[in-house]
């Protein structure tokens, strides 16, 4: 009753003494005990996971105690994999085990909040005009007010505000837009969506219903690696974590597992114990250095040197000394080493390699009818013909069923063994020219100069093509092993004579100048790479991260690793190949969230922009470009082709059809139906009239004109301005209209090169954006600068679906409570929006026709667009055919009265056109039906007898059902569709499944392996672990390049004159942003420029969350940037010192961790440090101390831009431009002033440096 | 006698003694994850040794010598002392003790001021009870220059009374605190607002103090519950 009293029992207290009295037993009172169990009491657990880009998708069981979440801790109840495998669990790490802390913490979002300005702007107007679309008109037509609220956006000032009010606003400015702009200037970005399919899917279902625009996420992250769709036209397939251990050899090149792949990292360690060997190889010492037999640190931003002389090594001694019979059987099956590439004349006589040749080249197509322009050639060995094999792209669609990897002859089915070299039957030797770049001259890298044109000897084959002249042809094996520097001993060239030949391309010794990285260790690790894989048939595997894929060119290092692992046959099988893990891109029941998320159901195609394309453009980057063509060409190059800025590139590429715009023309695309009409003609053909004639033209060709503004933004899921805003002090001044960082001049203030494609405006607009809204759970960056702050559900307060790459199970997110305060979750949110839009709209916007402009894209058959040559339309080289030579353009109708009915409900294009992706399709009216039952059917209005989509697990199921990963039936439709196209019955993958479906509470109850599908390229079954690639190799599935298999030569012109068809060492590019600062502003401390290098968290989770308590405690409780003793000892900086970072873009304010981890040269900054925890004013700009992307602006890739051509082609996150950083320097030095720029008193000086 | 007198030193006491037995009471069985000493030596440790012994040293021996002290009736202690000779003991004992406490309580004190984490950690009560410890040592120092004009004890026999009067219930207490000096009244009246604010801060460690510790077995376990 009470703790005192039942103290008072001084006389019936009982001691029984034991041990001669060295203890006793007592009765006192054991209740405080009770204060330890009840801590660890609860009232239930519940399945969830953390819907964040980790691509961890771990299993957690999350603690609830009076309705309120208490603590997580990990799972133990995965599906068991095999005997021989160690289980996946227990998966997790204390990032994910701190979230918790974030629900009722105090940067939780509780209400929705707006801007104090916005609001009283909006109540203003609202009490004078009763409709809420003329009121939001009067705000942003207004200059003085729009700028009035614009320009104090990341300044604070947010009120309580309440969903109606929000929602009528939201819904307001998305009409009044897409009436007088047109829907396709509203916008959302969110990233990722297997983070939590169903909140991606509210809000681009939404967009997509409207006809908004999804911006790209992957490409513009830069973990995009253009490498893979180039090499395989494959997005990115790589190996579940578990198939580590399947392997035999282990390099980890620019990967640091334990800190970034935390619950993963336990298959590195154990595949040790089976004796497998492990080596690092990282520019700084990382944490995965100690978990590695060895570790190589070659400089930052040169590993495709490296890679190189890894490639020197094996294919001189396992292909040309002592051929390994399984390597050259798998590269004459797997690659184009046999495919025959014709030789251009150059005027000193000697040749430079062209284009494939096609089956169209021949004299009678070599009796192909059917895309002979797509059909490359090789030669049978036995016979010495010229063949067209199958399995290229030219059979992929031409409905015949022979795309498949079968070695058959395309035109006689017989069994043919392709020639590789063609040195025992040449008909002449030449002298082939190939570009060397390792002697560009650079500020900050060494390199080691030789010609920049490099000839080799070579065997050719004479022919007579169709045309009637004579051709000279060679196989990518000669012009491979010439690349590499390895000669074929036809005479005396400029290959290598021996490792040792520190003058000779690609050698060992070369590379030491340029990596730093001894040659012997190079040869070692090369000759144990390449045998392992000889003797274990392809259990060697390269395990990477995207570090390496943030520099300009990214190709060259990842198909420097892709090169290796397909000369030595890795590629596609178990415990070999290509594992790149940057985010959690899989999306693994794809095909069943597509229709979800896109609203196919109700209209297709959906509006889809690449996100780097779009911020270079809007964001006025392109302004600053100081990149120029000259200096990435090839010395090769037509340079009578190639001319204009980056920008220009891009816009071609727009008007060719081969990238995506947004906004999309420069005319409201709903007035476009009416116009025709008038004019008598369809919506298309008058289109394309317009577009010759001038009076229409693309929205990218002007983007500082008014009319082709983005105008309003949706940002969720993401934090946009705090992590991945490349350029982010551009962000701010152009799109957003806010204070800013920017140093630097633009190409008119400098007297710059001017864009040819793009009109100059003198005065850029600033603030382009009229709303941008961001959904949220916490007070991120993005929210601190958005008009509107939404509550969003937290990961433990919500239904949704996530998967990832580094295992085979889907996984729920459960609602273990109820949304905080007033959040709502994603899909909720949504659904409110698109409900008010429904209401107002009315009397503005009703059924209407809309002009949708798609581009080329990959795995449809417009991916077969120019196969010779690139010619533009609007230069009179060629025709505009909308689809071939530009991008489609089609009528799309929007009921926009009815957003709500089609939002909450499956249309009905799924019966009518079927589901399917990747190039095939199958019937889903089985599907439908079924949902219609699980979901029910609204009952009224005009969506009746349509299954709902009213709560977020009918959406759930609704991608369940749909998906053939997750519905057994489905995969076996799926499929047998794929044995139409490849000739080949691959049902047996599936039909053992056929029965098996996965629900939402099956996963609730413990997550599930996914079924194999055609949607990928891995099998998930008893014997195997996933592993990318392994159906193309066991199931003879071509890849889905021109030529069907692995390509080493890309031989569009383009990737000819940037000098990248073959792989080559390129040093990283100059930015430009040093020099006009440099001792420009001094603090009267030195300075020194450093390469700015941003890797992945240890004390954040993946890209978020660094505001973090518990994780900030760890650390040092705010931004830090990391630098080597010696870099520190020039500068007079140590340790915890604050520092001022900046260059041309912007300014950082960190403080300075020093450290032995660091080699000179570089800082590094975890990326996405929150510019709102401690962090102070920057000297240079007078601001508050920027984020990582502060000091960086993206400069995109010519030859990420081409499209039309196989794999090279878009595709939605699948190729593109992408926004890479890595090649950008900062000034660094000690601050002098530390400035909290807040007046409290507590700002300090820092010593000057003596 | 003053209506002041009467209310401070006549009523007071008891106001206070009440909040302080009933107010412990309730804190033990109400808060009992309140119940402890707050040490803050884990976050700084640095001149602990020295400023916390000085200070529960001090305190300890000021404590048993008010205790003695005042309520040890007079018939106990005068066949072997005087009073006076009770007045210089104490004047000597409380004297050094009282040295080392206050200076032990100024480190305290300004740690718990000045120290971040200290200050950061521990609450408003915290630094509250320590300065309040400090003001009361200083005054109880004080009250040693006017003692020293009158060494024959007659001051302290009136203070005796005083407190004998309280603690067992003999009325008309404040009548012996007519005429000593105002500091003397000033320290008492502090020392009652010690003990009325007792159970709202980190003395109630002083109940637990682990007295039983020094015959205890080496182990204890409690049967089973």
């Amino acid at each position: 009753m009470s703790h005192f009293i039942d103290r008072l029992n001084f006389f019936k207290r009982t001691q029984t003494p034991f041990s001669n009295g060295h203890g006793a037993m007592t009765e006192e009172s054991r209740d405080w005990e009770d204060g330890y169990r009840k801590r660890w009491q609860h009232d239930k657990v519940v399945r969830s996971t953390h819907g964040v880009n980790c691509t961890g998708s771990c299993s957690w069981k999350i603690y609830v105690k009076n309705g309120l979440v208490t603590w997580e801790t990990q799972q133990t109840d995965y599906p068991r994999t095999r005997p021989d495998l160690p289980n996946h669990e227990p998966r997790g790490c204390p990032r994910g085990a701190s979230y918790s802390w974030y629900m009722y913490s105090a940067n939780r979002l509780k209400y929705p909040l707006m801007r104090r300005q916005l609001m009283e702007l909006w109540r203003g107007a609202r009490s004078k005009n009763p409709d809420p679309v003329t009121a939001w008109a009067s705000i942003v037509e207004n200059p003085a007010m729009a700028q009035s609220y614009k320009t104090r956006r990341g300044l604070g000032g947010f009120v309580r505000s309440s969903w109606d009010e929000v929602n009528e606003l939201i819904a307001a400015a998305n009409v009044y837009t897409a009436k007088q702009y047109g829907p396709d200037r509203v916008i959302g970005f969110s990233p990722i969506p297997a983070m939590s399919m169903v909140s991606y899917a509210a809000g681009s279902r939404y967009l997509s219903l409207i006809g908004g625009v999804c911006l790209s996420f992957y490409d513009w992250y830069c973990d995009l690696p253009p490498a893979s769709p180039m090499v395989w036209g494959e997005q990115t397939d790589v190996p579940e974590s578990a198939d580590w251990y399947n392997s035999s050899y282990i390099i980890a090149w620019g990967s640091n597992v334990p800190q970034t792949r935390t619950p993963d990292a336990h298959f590195f360690t154990e595949v040790r114990y089976k004796g497998t060997k492990t080596v690092a190889i990282t520019p700084d010492y990382a944490e995965v250095a100690k978990h590695a037999d060895q570790w190589l640190n070659p400089k930052q931003g040169t590993d495709a040197a490296l890679a190189m002389a890894f490639g020197h090594v094996i294919l001189k001694e396992f292909h040309v000394d002592k051929p390994s019979a399984y390597f050259t059987d798998y590269v004459r099956r797997y690659t184009d080493w046999p495919n025959l590439v014709l030789l251009e004349a150059r005027d000193d006589g000697s040749y430079q390699a062209g284009r494939f040749a096609r089956a169209s080249d021949f004299v009678s197509g070599l009796g192909e009818e059917q895309n002979p322009d797509w059909k490359t050639v090789a030669i049978d060995d036995a016979t010495g013909e010229i063949i067209s094999p199958n399995g290229s792209i030219g059979y992929r669609w031409d409905g015949r069923g022979q795309w498949n990897l079968q070695q058959k002859d395309g035109k006689t089915h017989e069994d043919v063994a392709l020639s590789l070299s063609l040195v025992a039957r040449h008909d002449t030797v030449v002298d082939v020219a190939l570009p060397y770049f390792g002697g560009v001259p650079s500020d900050y890298f060494q390199g080691n100069t030789l010609k920049d044109i490099l000839k080799y000897k070579l065997p050719a084959r004479k022919v007579t093509l169709a045309d009637g002249s004579e051709g000279l042809l060679v196989s990518v094996y000669d012009l491979n092993m010439a690349n590499y520097g390895v000669g074929c001993g036809l005479g005396a060239d400029d290959s290598a004579k021996d490792f040792n030949d520190a003058k000779a391309p690609y050698t060992p010794a070369w590379q030491e100048a340029i990596t730093g990285v001894p040659r012997d260790k190079v040869i070692r690790i090369a000759r144990e790479f390449a045998d392992t894989a000889d003797k274990t048939k392809g259990k060697s595997m390269i395990i990477v991260g995207a570090g390496m894929n943030h520099w300009y060119h990214m190709d060259m290092n990842y198909r420097g690793l892709i090169n290796m692992l397909a000369m030595c046959g890795c590629v596609g099988q178990s415990g070999g190949g290509w594992a790149h893990y940057v985010g959690q891109e899989k999306l693994r029941p794809q095909t069943g969230w597509l229709p979800l998320a896109f609203g196919l159901d109700w209209s297709r195609p959906p509006r889809q922009m690449n996100g780097t394309s779009f911020f270079y453009n809007h964001s006025s980057q392109w302004r600053y470009e100081k990149l120029e063509i000259k200096e990435i060409l090839s010395p090769l190059a037509n340079k009578a082709r190639q001319s204009g800025n980056l920008i220009d590139y891009n816009v071609r590429a727009e008007r060719m059809g081969w990238l995506p715009s947004a906004p999309q023309l420069n005319t409201n695309p709903l007035r476009i139906a009416q116009a025709a009409k008038d004019a008598g003609m369809s919506p298309a053909d008058y289109t394309v009239a317009s577009l010759k004639s001038g009076k229409i033209a693309f929205a990218a060709e002007d983007p500082d004109n008014a009319q082709n503004f983005p105008r309003n933004l949706f940002v969720w899921r993401s934090n946009l301005l705090g992590s991945s805003g490349k350029g982010h002090e551009y962000l701010l001044k152009y799109l957003l209209g806010t204070k800013h960082g920017v140093q630097g001049k633009d190409l008119g203030e400098m007297g710059g090169v001017k864009p040819q494609e793009v009109k100059w405006h003198q005065d850029a607009p600033e603030g382009k954006l009229d709303l941008l809204v961001t959904l949220d759970f916490r007070m991120s960056t993005t929210c601190l600068y958005s008009d509107i702050v939404l509550p969003t559900a937290t990961w433990y307060e919500k239904d949704d679906l996530n998967t990832s790459d580094m295992h085979p199970f889907i996984h729920p997110l459960t609602a273990a409570v109820d949304p905080s305060w007033e959040a709502r979750s994603d899909w909720e949110i949504y659904k409110g929006i698109a409900k008010e839009f429904s209401r107002v709209c009315v009397g503005h916007l009703g059924v209407e026709t809309d002009l949708v402009t798609l581009p080329l894209l990959h795995d449809a058959p417009a991916e077969l667009g120019q196969a010779f040559g690139v010619k533009d339309w609007k230069k009179g080289q060629c025709d505009l055919i909308p689809g071939k030579t530009a991008p489609a353009l089609i009528a799309v109708e929007r009921n926009y009265p009815e957003t709500y009915a089609r939002f909450t409900s499956i249309g009905p294009l799924m019966e009518k056109l079927g589901n399917g992706g990747k190039g095939i399709g199958w019937n889903t009216e089985t599907e439908i039906a079924f949902l219609g039952k699980l979901n029910h059917q609204h009952t009224s209005g005009t969506n009746e007898g349509r299954p709902c989509l009213n709560s977020a697990i009918d959406a759930a199921e609704m991608i369940l059902s749909l998906a053939p990963e997750t519905n057994g039936q489905v995969a076996v439709k799926a499929w047998a569709a794929l044995s139409k196209i490849t000739g080949i019955d691959h049902t047996h993958l599936a039909l053992n499944k056929e029965d098996e479906k996965i629900r939402f509470r099956d996963i609730v109850a413990q997550p599930r392996k996914i079924i194999s599908s055609p949607t990928w390229s891995g099998l998930e079954d008893e014997h195997v672990s996933y592993n990318a690639g392994y159906t193309n190799v066991h199931e003879l599935i071509p890849w889905r390049t021109l030529t069907g298999r692995q390509q080493f030569y890309l031989d569009h012109d383009w990737m000819r004159d940037f000098g990248e068809s073959m792989l080559v060492y390129r040093p990283p590019i100059n930015t430009k942003t040093i020099k006009p600062m440099l001792n420009q502003k001094s603090n009267g401390n030195p300075e020194l420029a450093l390469n700015w290098i941003t890797p992945h968290q240890k004390w954040g989770i993946h890209s978020t969350y660094t505001d973090n308590l518990l994780m900030l405690t760890l650390s040092r409780g705010g931004p830090i940037v990391w630098m080597s003793e010696d870099d520190a000892k020039k500068l007079g900086i140590v340790d915890n010192d604050w520092i001022d970072l900046f260059n041309a873009n912007g300014a950082i304010a960190a403080r300075a961790v020093v450290s032995q981890r660091v080699m000179p040269g570089m800082v590094m900054m975890y990326h996405a440090q929150e510019r709102i925890v401690n962090v102070p004013g920057s000297a240079i700009t007078g601001e508050r101390g920027g984020i990582h992307n502060s000091v960086t602006r993206v400069c995109p890739k010519p030859t990420h831009m081409i499209g039309g051509y196989a794999q090279q082609a878009y595709g939605f996150n699948y190729y593109g431009t992408v926004g890479s950083n890595r090649d950008e320097f900062v000034i660094v030095r000690k601050m002098t002033n530390v400035d909290w720029l807040d007046g409290e008193g507590n700002d300090t000086i820092q010593e000057a440096v003596k | 006698m003053s209506y002041f007198d009467s209310l401070f030193f006549g009523l007071y006491p008891y106001v206070a003694g009440a909040v302080f037995l009933i107010g412990s009471w309730l804190r033990y069985d109400q808060a009992q994850y309140t119940w402890r000493a707050g040490s803050s030596q884990m976050l700084s440790n640095s001149g602990m040794r020295v400023a916390s012994n000085l200070f529960h040293v001090g305190i300890l021996v000021i404590f048993f010598g008010h205790l003695v002290g005042l309520l040890t009736p007079h018939w106990l202690y005068e066949p072997f002392m005087s009073p006076g000779t009770k007045q210089v003991l104490a004047i000597l004992i409380g004297g050094i003790a009282g040295a080392a406490c206050w200076y032990g309580a100024f480190l305290l004190f300004m740690r718990r001021k000045n120290d971040p984490r200290v200050r950061a950690t521990g609450s408003t009560m915290d630094l509250v009870v320590i300065g309040i410890l400090l003001v009361q040592v200083t005054l109880g120092l004080l009250t040693i220059i006017p003692t020293l004009g009158h060494l024959d004890g007659s001051n302290m026999l009136k203070l005796a009374e005083w407190a004998q009067s309280v603690v067992f219930f003999k009325g008309g207490a404040a009548a012996h605190l007519a005429d000593v000096g105002f500091i003397f009244k000033l320290h008492i009246f502090l020392g009652l607002t010690i003990f009325l604010l007792f159970p709202f801060t980190r003395l109630v460690h002083i109940w637990s103090v682990p007295v039983q510790y020094v015959n205890r077995q080496y182990q204890i376990v409690r049967a089973r519950g």
